[in-house]
Formats: C-alpha cells, structure tokens, sequence
C-alpha cells in the first residue's frame, strides 16, 4: 500500500499549489509513490472523511496557508492529529506572508474596508455573521481571529519549506527526498529543518558586483534610471531585502533586475527578520548626524512593508497593538 | 509595589567602555536613581542588534535604554554612529507596530558622567511610568494567551533566556 499524501490550503493566495503543479512532470512521481487521500484545491474531499481516518496514518502533510479563522485552526490541529510529518509548506504557513500583513489593523477595520468602502456597494450596511438562520437550519460561516498566525503558533510543526511561493526546484528535491525516504534510500533531516533552502543569504547567490557600500539616498527602483545591472542594487540606494533573506531562490529577482523583497523568509541564525534588516539597512547609511540620518530614513517611506513584508505574524512583535486590542 | 502602582521594568543596555563604568561609578558614588533598570553590559553600542529591543519589549519589558559612548569617542572608532542609525529606523518600525518610540531612548554617557547617567535613567523611569504598561501580548491578544498556555516552542521563553544573555554578553 503506497502511503498517504495530503495538501491543504488555510489563508493563502493558491500559489504555493500552483507550484507544486509547476513541478511539471515530477508530479507525476507524487502520484505515483504515494496515495493523495486530501487536497481539496485538486480533487474532492470531505472534512469529514479526514476526521475518519487514523492518527498518524497520512504520512506527509503539506499545509499552506497561515491560520487566519477557526476554521483553518481546526483543520491545522486535526491534520496535525492524522499526520506523520507535518510540513508548514510556503511563506503564509511559516512567517504570515502577505496576509500577514492584515495585523496591523484591528480585525473590525478589515471587515469594514472589505464590506463598506468606495469599492464595494453595500446600500443595506450588511456584514457578515458567523451563523445566520435559515428555514433549512443554522448557517455557520467561519469567524475571523484578532490575528493572524503561522501554523506553527497553533500545532507543532516538524519542516518549514519557506518561499512565496517554494522555488519548483526546491520542491522537486524535497519530493525526491521523501521518496528516497519512504524506499528506505534516504533519513529524514532533523525535526524542524527549514528545507528546500540554501544556508546563506540571498546575497550569497547574487552575482551582482558588491563593494564597500555607502548610501546618502534610499530611492525607490522606479525612480532611478538607468539601473545599473552589474552593480549590487542596496549599493545604488534602492533598499534591497537580500542580507536578511534566506538563499534558495537563486536571487531570483536581483537577477531580474529588481530587488529582493525577502519571500524566502529569515536566513538561518535570524531571529527576527525586520531588526536584521534595520541593522543591515542602518549600517550602509553615510551619515551621522541624527537630522541628516532621518532625512535618508525618510527613503523608506513605509519601514514595516519594507522589512516585514513577509514575516510581520512570524516576527517577535507579532502584530501592531491595536489589531491585540480589537 | 501595592498592587494599584506600576513599576515598568526597564532594560539598559549599555557599553563597556562608557556608560556602563558611568553606571558602576554612580554606583560607587552612592548616587540615587530609580531601581527599575536591568543592565545589560555589551562590548559597545554597536553590538545592539535591534533583535535585543524587539525581544525585550515582546517579553514584558516596559521600555529599553540604550547607551553609549558620546559621538566621537567610541571605542571602536565609530560604531556608535551605527548605533544611532539603527535606533532611528527601529523607532520608526515600533511606530509602525503601535508602540510609542519614546519606549526605547538612546543616551550617550562617558564613564566620567556617573551623575548623567543616574538622572537620565531616573527621568527616562517617569517617562515610561507615564506611558504605563506595555505588557506586549499578554493583556490585550487572547490567542496569543492561549499560545503561551500551551506551551509552543516559540514562546518558551524562560528556558531560552539564559542562552540569550548569554549570546548579548559574547
């Protein structure tokens, strides 16, 4: 009997399963090693049929998405209950990625700009509620929680595969491996490994030019012109993510021209991504006067977009304190 | 401390060469100033990683002071200008997180300015009273009680603080 695979999505975009799909014809490989008993974005299931199974008897569980409402926490500790090795698969899962984002705003703010701004027409103020009575029985629909949170502030989890989304070669290998795992060829590597990722920064595979740097202007890499395309871009003054960033990409984006915005999350030894950028940014600064440090900072004009873009749920603050207090 | 006043909890973090010999000779001078500071002696403000600010604040601490060596005069030629900077973007940052940056403040103190030192740890104290708690995650978020209840490994602080005083003071 070939073992049982699962994939789920909690708040997440669909990205991270459109590259598990990018994985071409090695997803043929999945199918043909293991059993795919849940992934609902792929074929039909029931929660139900999950909750019917045995403990531990799906083997590998690739879960994406971060834990934004009770339901995703339900599903997050049930398929932690059924599964051998639970996988926070994908930036949302690990650090809180762009939904993330939503903690800087109390959870009453999001229900208002989605249901009662210009954009959206609601004439009879209507919002939803978590259960509503209807002649057939009581609806429920699932209730938003003052924070978002990584998977594994709810479960505990045993891989973290970083990325928005996981590089398909990345996923490739990991695949591989589990497979060589399963037949006996291969060991698993430590409980919570961070895999699918190099064990340096971005920077380390980025083969622009670096020199001693010395910034007296952050801009934005619109309003430069021309780029040079040799030279490291945190050099030309346009704030670059990579000295925090976890390598695995093959510096995707600096080689495209634009900087790395830190999808793949903390490199190894970082504990809060933000306080590694601040330090990174902070030390390029030619500068030392406070007036004249504040009008280079003024650069940056949105600080926490730009060092917790993807990291603010899985960063030691958390969330912004009125998004605690709502 | 009766139940209704509010001590903040205030962690210094200070250099060396500087500020924490002006703290020892405030100290030696039997100068008085508010019992609220827990110092943390590195070898230079430089060494402040901004991850030390973030953890203290996450983990109850009420404010944090930074000191160093005055402009100029540090001991490693200019890594208290590096100093600076960070503290000026991370003030940004908690700002942007909902905390008042006036929770972390920066004093330059040579080891001569015992005086100087107990009176801005003393001033900095009232300030921090007058802001009150901050008691990051602990009153305000129920999921997040809920996470320190059970134990996740991220939270499990305690255990993991000793290595990280032990990781400041290296």
């Amino acid at each position: 009997m070939k073992p049982k695979f699962a994939m789920y999505w909690a708040a997440s975009c669909g990205g991270c399963e459109i590259a598990v799909l990018n994985t071409h014809e090695k997803i043929l490989d999945v199918d043909a090693n293991f059993d795919v008993v849940f992934w609902p974005v792929a074929m039909d299931a029931k929660y139900k049929d999950v909750e019917a199974m045995e403990d531990g008897s799906i083997l590998l569980t690739l879960f994406n998405g971060s834990i934004r409402n009770d339901e995703n926490e339900h599903i997050a500790k049930l398929l932690r209950q059924k599964s051998k090795i639970l996988v926070a698969f994908g930036s949302c899962a690990c650090e809180g990625c762009i939904p993330g984002l939503a903690n800087l705003s109390p959870v009453g703010d999001i229900v208002h700009t989605a249901f009662n701004t210009l954009t959206t027409d609601n004439p009879h103020q209507i919002y939803p509620r978590t259960s509503f009575d209807v002649p057939e029985g009581e609806l429920h629909i699932p209730k938003l929680e003052k924070v978002l949170r990584p998977l594994d502030h709810v479960v505990d989890v045993d891989y973290y595969m970083p990325g928005c989304p996981p590089e398909s070669h990345q996923i490739a290998a990991v695949i591989d491996l589990v497979i060589k795992v399963v037949k006996g060829e291969a060991e698993l590597p430590p409980k919570g490994a961070t895999i699918g990722v190099g064990n340096s920064t971005v920077c380390d595979e980025c083969p622009r030019a670096r020199n001693v740097k010395t910034i007296r202007e952050f801009k934005r890499i619109q309003d430069i012109a021309p780029v040079d395309p040799n030279l490291c871009l945190l050099e030309q003054g346009i704030p670059c993510n990579g000295p925090a960033t976890c390598s695995g990409c093959n510096a995707r984006c600096p080689n495209a021209g634009a900087q790395c915005i830190g999808c793949y999350g903390p490199a190894q030894g970082v504990m809060d991504y933000g306080a590694r950028l601040i330090t990174a940014f902070s030390s390029v600064i030619d500068a030392t006067e406070p007036q004249e440090i504040e009008r280079i900072l003024d650069g940056i004009p949105d600080p926490i977009g730009q060092v917790y873009r993807f990291n603010l749920a899985g960063s030691l603050l958390k969330a912004n304190r009125n998004a605690f207090k709502s | 401390m009766t139940h209704n006043t509010f001590e903040p909890t205030i962690i210094g973090f200070t250099c060396n060469w500087c500020s924490y010999r002006a703290a020892d000779l405030a100290g030696t001078a039997r100068m008085k100033y508010a019992p609220n500071v827990r110092l943390i002696r590195m070898m230079c403000s430089g060494r402040l990683d901004p991850t030390f600010v973030l953890r203290a604040l996450s983990e109850g601490a009420d404010g944090v002071m930074i000191t160093g060596c005055h402009p100029g005069e540090c001991h490693y030629i200019e890594q208290n200008y590096k100093a600076l900077r960070r503290y000026l973007l991370l003030k940004r940052v908690l700002k942007g997180m909902g905390i008042e940056p006036e929770r972390v403040k920066l004093v330059w103190a040579s080891a001569a300015e015992g005086a100087k030192f107990a009176a801005e740890t003393t001033a900095f104290v009232e300030e921090i009273r007058k802001l009150g708690p901050l008691s990051w995650g602990k009153d305000e978020g129920g999921g997040m009680k809920d996470e320190i209840k059970n134990g996740d490994s991220s939270l499990t602080i305690h255990a993991e603080r000793s290595s990280f005083e032990k990781e400041v003071a290296a």
